[in-house]
């Protein structure tokens, strides 16, 4: 591609950036940071290709230290944003809502339930297969 | 194995910087956010598989092996952090990223000829390890491995003016020779300038600057488009630049901040400082059975939730108690600070993990007008959010920042664990103010302890 047609590209792609996030409620400023930053971790294909194209032992070793930097990058930032945005549509919880479980359960037994809910918390999250 | 055709490739391609743009927009509604996550990941699937197909690429199982590893450390990490530790785990992904994209410019220089693409690398290097080494800063601070105050040293805006002249000058060797000799010297400085620019930033600061530099990488990875003249690089890195920015750009706002103040502001002198002495001035302590009696014959409680109740793990203790105070017919609502948490919309997101109803939950400009007939206010491990400094003192470093009115209240009762300051270390006059009573102790604890006195009533 030409060096004007890759600027074209560019100069839409600002405002696209621009555009798509400017009417954002700051209730998702936190999932939003953490979903942009999985977004660039698409640096993972130039690192592939860097990697694929390596003759040298060293730049092999450096190239692939790429690759694992930028998957942490890509598949971490996926994961956990979709952690996060579950919460948020908590009607699918396995857990029982406060509302209920205040009525009878004491002060002691709300420490259990906070503790239930962290690790309960890991089993559906279909990012992480797709990522990869 | 047979290849796909360039035009295959960048068909696909395109594919997936539209899944991209459809991520961005998707997570920016609460409805369709979780969907617009999974398409965006969708997207990246698609550009990985593309990139394997579209050359004769060498090295492939090592390069699974590697992708294989990658994968083996984000996703438990990923799926294990705590909720209050989600701002240093976005750091440390985004630094990853930019290290990856400074590595991949530093092996791409050898087969780069032409001077401008030579000048995308000498962009991707600096800027990727700019971003690598201020997001290690960043994690640093926000695990107060590091202090959460400015650091800053005597001449040290000359060093910072060395360095980026340094910087300069090895840049414009690395385009004229292609050296890469000078590119390593490059890089050294890159991560030098990234040290210097983030340890002078205040705590109450740093997640703007996480998302400045998330910004900083999507344009060190734009950069690594043209260098290795991939479009999608390209597309996507411009996508996380531009709205990164105006991300960075609303989070500033939302504090009262700009962000050439948030990153230079130390440089100017004492003022954002702050101290964390402890003070002796008296204040007036409560007990849990007193604070019950407050809460639970009010007609209307405003709960203002920060940071400490996050790191107490009290968020569902807290949303016990609004229900108990809910069912004794108390007018319960929580008044959720921007910038409450350590990262804008942090505090949202813990609310949410305790199943907090969302209609309970009020943003800034709506709560603000009701503080006047609010009976109670109970601010649970928040401080530098409510301060009034922020309105009347212009020395202090929170000067401009919107709060939370909450001294507009009949009564406000704070939940603290000491008198230590907040986070960005500025004493709050609200709590010597005389409405004010104090309960101190872990924020979990004496919310339980509030809690069963209120069940006691």
């Amino acid at each position: 591609m030409g060096p004007v047609a890759l600027l074209t590209v560019v100069v839409l792609a600002v405002f696209v950036g621009f555009e798509v996030v400017s009417k954002v409620t700051s209730k998702l400023h936190t999932p939003l940071m953490s979903g942009a930053n999985a977004i660039h971790g698409i640096i993972l294909v130039g690192a592939i290709i860097v990697a694929g194209q390596a003759s040298d032992p060293w730049v092999l070793g450096i190239a692939l230290l790429a690759v694992v930097l930028a998957t942490v990058n890509l598949v971490g930032g996926f994961v956990v944003t979709d952690r996060m945005l579950e919460m948020f549509s908590g009607h699918k919880r396995t857990r029982k809502p406060v509302r209920t479980g205040a009525a009878k359960a004491g002060g002691s037994a709300a420490g259990g339930t906070a503790g239930d809910g962290h690790s309960g918390k890991g089993a559906p999250g279909g990012a992480a297969g797709e990522a990869r | 194995m047979s290849l796909l055709s360039p035009e295959w490739t960048a068909l696909l391609y395109l594919a997936a910087a539209v899944c991209f743009i459809l991520a961005l927009k998707g997570l920016s509604s609460p409805k369709t956010a979780r969907r617009g996550n999974a398409i965006g990941a969708a997207g990246a699937l698609v550009a990985v598989v593309t990139v394997f197909f579209s050359a004769r690429l060498e090295n492939i199982p090592l390069i699974l092996a590697a992708i294989a590893v990658g994968s083996a450390i984000a996703v438990p990490v990923a799926r294990r952090v705590q909720m209050t530790q989600m701002p240093q785990l976005v750091a440390l992904f985004n630094g990853v990223g930019g290290g990856a994209a400074a590595l991949v410019a530093v092996l791409e220089l050898s087969h780069s000829e032409d001077p401008w693409v030579r000048l995308a690398v000498v962009f991707t290097m600096l800027v990727g390890a700019v971003s690598f080494a201020g997001s290690a800063v960043t994690v640093g601070k926000l695990q107060e491995v590091i202090s959460t105050r400015p650091l800053l040293f005597p001449g040290m805006p000359w060093v910072m003016g060395a360095v980026l002249l340094g910087a300069v000058i090895s840049g414009v060797l690395v385009v004229l020779t292609g050296s890469v000799g000078w590119s390593l010297a490059l890089l050294v400085l890159g991560l030098a300038a990234g040290l210097l620019l983030v340890l002078p930033v205040g705590g109450a600061d740093v997640p703007i600057v996480i998302s400045l530099l998330n910004a900083f990488t999507g344009l060190a990875v734009a950069a690594s488009g043209v260098v290795l003249g991939n479009v999608l690089l390209l597309v996507a890195g411009t996508l996380v630049g531009a709205s990164g920015t105006i991300l960075t750009k609303v989070m500033a706002s939302a504090m009262g901040r700009g962000v050439t103040g948030i990153l230079f502001g130390a440089f100017k002198g004492g003022s954002t400082a702050g101290s964390t002495a402890v003070s002796d001035r008296p204040v007036r302590s409560s007990s849990p059975e007193d604070v019950a009696v407050q809460l639970g014959y009010a007609q209307r409680v405003v709960i203002v939730p920060g940071y400490g109740l996050a790191v107490a793990q009290g968020q569902h203790t807290v949303a016990e108690l609004a229900t108990a105070l809910a069912a004794r017919g108390v007018d319960v609502v929580f008044a959720i600070h921007p910038v409450a948490g350590r990262m804008p919309g942090h505090m949202n997101v813990l609310l949410a993990e305790a199943n907090v109803p969302y209609e309970s939950l009020r943003e800034l400009a709506e709560v603000n007008p009701e503080f006047a007939t609010t009976d109670i206010v109970l601010v649970v491990g928040a401080n530098d959010v409510v301060n009034p400094a922020a309105k009347s003192s212009p020395g202090s470093p929170i000067y401009g920042m919107p709060i939370l009115e909450v001294v507009q209240a009949q009564q406000v009762v704070f939940l603290k664990r000491s008198m230590r300051p907040g986070f960005a270390g500025i004493e709050n006059e609200l709590l010597h103010d005389p409405k004010t009573t104090l309960l101190f102790g872990d924020a979990k604890d004496s919310l339980a302890r509030v809690l069963g006195a209120v069940k006691a009533l």
